[in-house]
């Protein structure tokens, strides 16, 4: 299991998998299968393949720790670029044919709309985290403060099942069921971190603290 | 010579759909042997048959109507797998595959309420009270996408004239067929059933509103509101009733299933209006079904001639 988890084949294969629903499009652009409205069947697998790389990325730090894989680290950042990658193909398809490449339009339309205001404001949120993404910018920044920057994508996550959940009429299954998704991925986070401060070694208890890492 | 009947030309002339469908499911063979080289799950659902046979009736339209655009129409197999019909569930294809088997013989619609002649009237009697027309009426859906359609019908008027309004008569209430166990998807769909719109009687009686059995040519598809619906091309879509089982004339302004849902939303008028924006997305302009940017919408959807049902009216508060 380990030495699948740290084959460099398996980063490829993930990376192909990612792919697929981007090849998809591709496919069905090329062959009429995009059904009668093919702006909005983009702009929703976009934005549906945005949120699922959202909720994969925030799963691998509770799963390296629940599952005691801590290879896992290895696909985080490729899952993350994926999220951006769909972004930026939805973003599109609004910028777009929605708004004809208007930036005057667009601008009037995120002032106006608190759907459009923080789907928005997550697409925006996520620019910088992509931008370092790479083994340079953490170390220019320095761990911790590179750290505290990606936390971002906890408001993203949460200003991307808000923009869902507005744009819905009334069936709000999809959107319940992303918002629950990250609902637990962030809980277990503020669980984990409660935990980490309650075994924080004080003064006096050093010597057990670091007996237990 | 030439031989000109273009005039006379009805949407059923063009193409029997039968042999424009056999034409589609060959071209997307042909374009699967092409793509079969590429992956994708894509593929897979193109190689379904999209299009289930449907025993839908040929309509003998008499009369051609002045009421008809003559923009393109949207193609018969976008109308029938984009469909808003909740009761079948929320997708836009689900209508297409939910209401497959949906029974619409034998079917009665009542009509009744503050009217002097009451009764109830078989879909052969409602169909035959009046020569069919054909009408090509732009439909305009709040959710800003649009469609050109040939509907088959006659002006609703005929049938309200027949019922005989009283003066109390103010509001026409309209309700849809609705059966749980026919309808098991009705359940997500996060509104209540059976659907029910309404109009102003005065509305009902415009030429425009229309009492609709088909389309193109034929007899209505389950997905589009088999048997019988209303089609009022000035509104939004969902001011349309499809499946109607009811006609209530009324005092009073009848409750309206999405201004129930939603009130701030989905008002009890509902007039197609570009300066009238929802609150969440913007109505001035529309995407017309297969077009990739969006273009203007029109007041009315362009259909002027009802200004008049709602001079002095603020259009802002009464949405």
């Amino acid at each position: 299991m380990r030495k699948l988890l740290t084959s460099k084949w398996t980063k490829a294969v993930l990376f192909t998998a990612a792919l697929v629903p981007f090849l998809d499009l591709l496919v069905r652009v090329f062959t009429a299968g995009l059904g009668p409205n093919p702006v909005e069947f983009v702009q929703h697998a976009t934005g549906d393949w945005t949120i699922r790389f959202i909720v994969f990325t925030l799963a691998i730090s509770p799963l390296r720790k629940l599952l005691n894989i801590p290879e896992l680290i290895r696909f985080r950042r490729m899952l993350g670029l994926f999220a951006f990658f769909y972004v930026c193909l939805h973003f599109l398809t609004y910028i777009g044919p929605d708004q004809s490449f208007s930036l005057a339009g667009m601008w009037h339309d995120v002032a106006k709309r608190p759907f459009i205001t923080v789907g928005f404001l997550g697409f925006v949120l996520l620019i910088p985290l992509a931008l370092t993404s790479t083994a340079g910018w953490i170390r220019r920044l320095g761990g911790r403060r590179w750290q505290m920057l990606h936390r971002a994508v906890y408001v993203t996550a949460i200003c991307g099942v808000v923009h869902y959940y507005w744009l819905v009429k009334s069936d709000v299954r999809a959107p319940l069921f992303y918002g629950a998704a990250v609902a637990a991925l962030l809980l277990w986070r503020v669980a984990d971190a409660l935990r980490r401060r309650r075994r924080a070694p004080v003064p006096g208890h050093a010597r057990e603290a670091s007996v237990r890492t | 010579m030439l031989i000109r009947r273009g005039p006379d030309l009805k949407y059923s002339d063009v193409t029997p759909k039968s042999i424009y469908l056999n034409r589609r499911g060959f071209l997307r063979r042909l374009g699967i042997a092409g793509a079969a080289a590429a992956a994708g799950k894509g593929l897979w659902n193109l190689a379904l048959p999209r299009q289930s046979v449907l025993a839908l009736d040929k309509l003998d339209v008499k009369v051609k109507s002045p009421f008809s655009t003559t923009e393109k129409i949207t193609p018969f197999d976008d109308v029938t797998h984009y469909n808003n019909f909740y009761e079948f569930g929320t997708g836009k294809s689900d209508p297409a595959r939910n209401a497959k088997n949906f029974r619409t013989s034998p079917w009665t619609v009542s009509v009744e309420g503050e009217c002097r002649k009451p009764r109830k009237y078989s879909l052969e009697e409602l169909r035959a009270l009046a020569p069919l027309e054909e009408r090509i009426y732009r439909h305009r859906c709040v959710e800003a996408w649009s469609i050109v359609v040939p509907w088959i019908g006659y002006s609703l008027s005929v049938l309200i004239n027949l019922a005989e309004p009283t003066p109390k008569a103010k509001y026409v209430a309209f309700q849809s067929f609705f059966d749980h166990n026919v309808m098991p998807e009705a359940k997500y769909a996060g509104i209540d059933f059976p659907y029910v719109e309404g109009l102003r009687l005065d509305e009902a009686m415009h030429p425009l509103t229309l009492l609709c059995f088909g389309m193109y040519g034929e007899s209505l598809p389950p997905q589009d509101g088999a048997p019988v619906r209303t089609v009022i091309p000035w509104k939004y879509g969902f001011k349309n009733t499809k499946s109607l089982v009811k006609i209530k004339f009324q005092e009073h302004q009848p409750p309206t299933t999405w201004n129930m849902a939603n009130p701030h939303e989905y008002g009890f008028y509902s007039n197609v209006n570009p300066n009238v924006d929802h609150p969440r997305w913007s109505q001035a302009t529309e995407r017309r079904l297969g077009d990739i940017f969006k273009h203007k919408t029109l007041m009315f959807n362009g259909y002027d001639q009802v200004a008049s049902l709602y001079t002095g009216m603020d259009l802002r508060k009464y949405y």
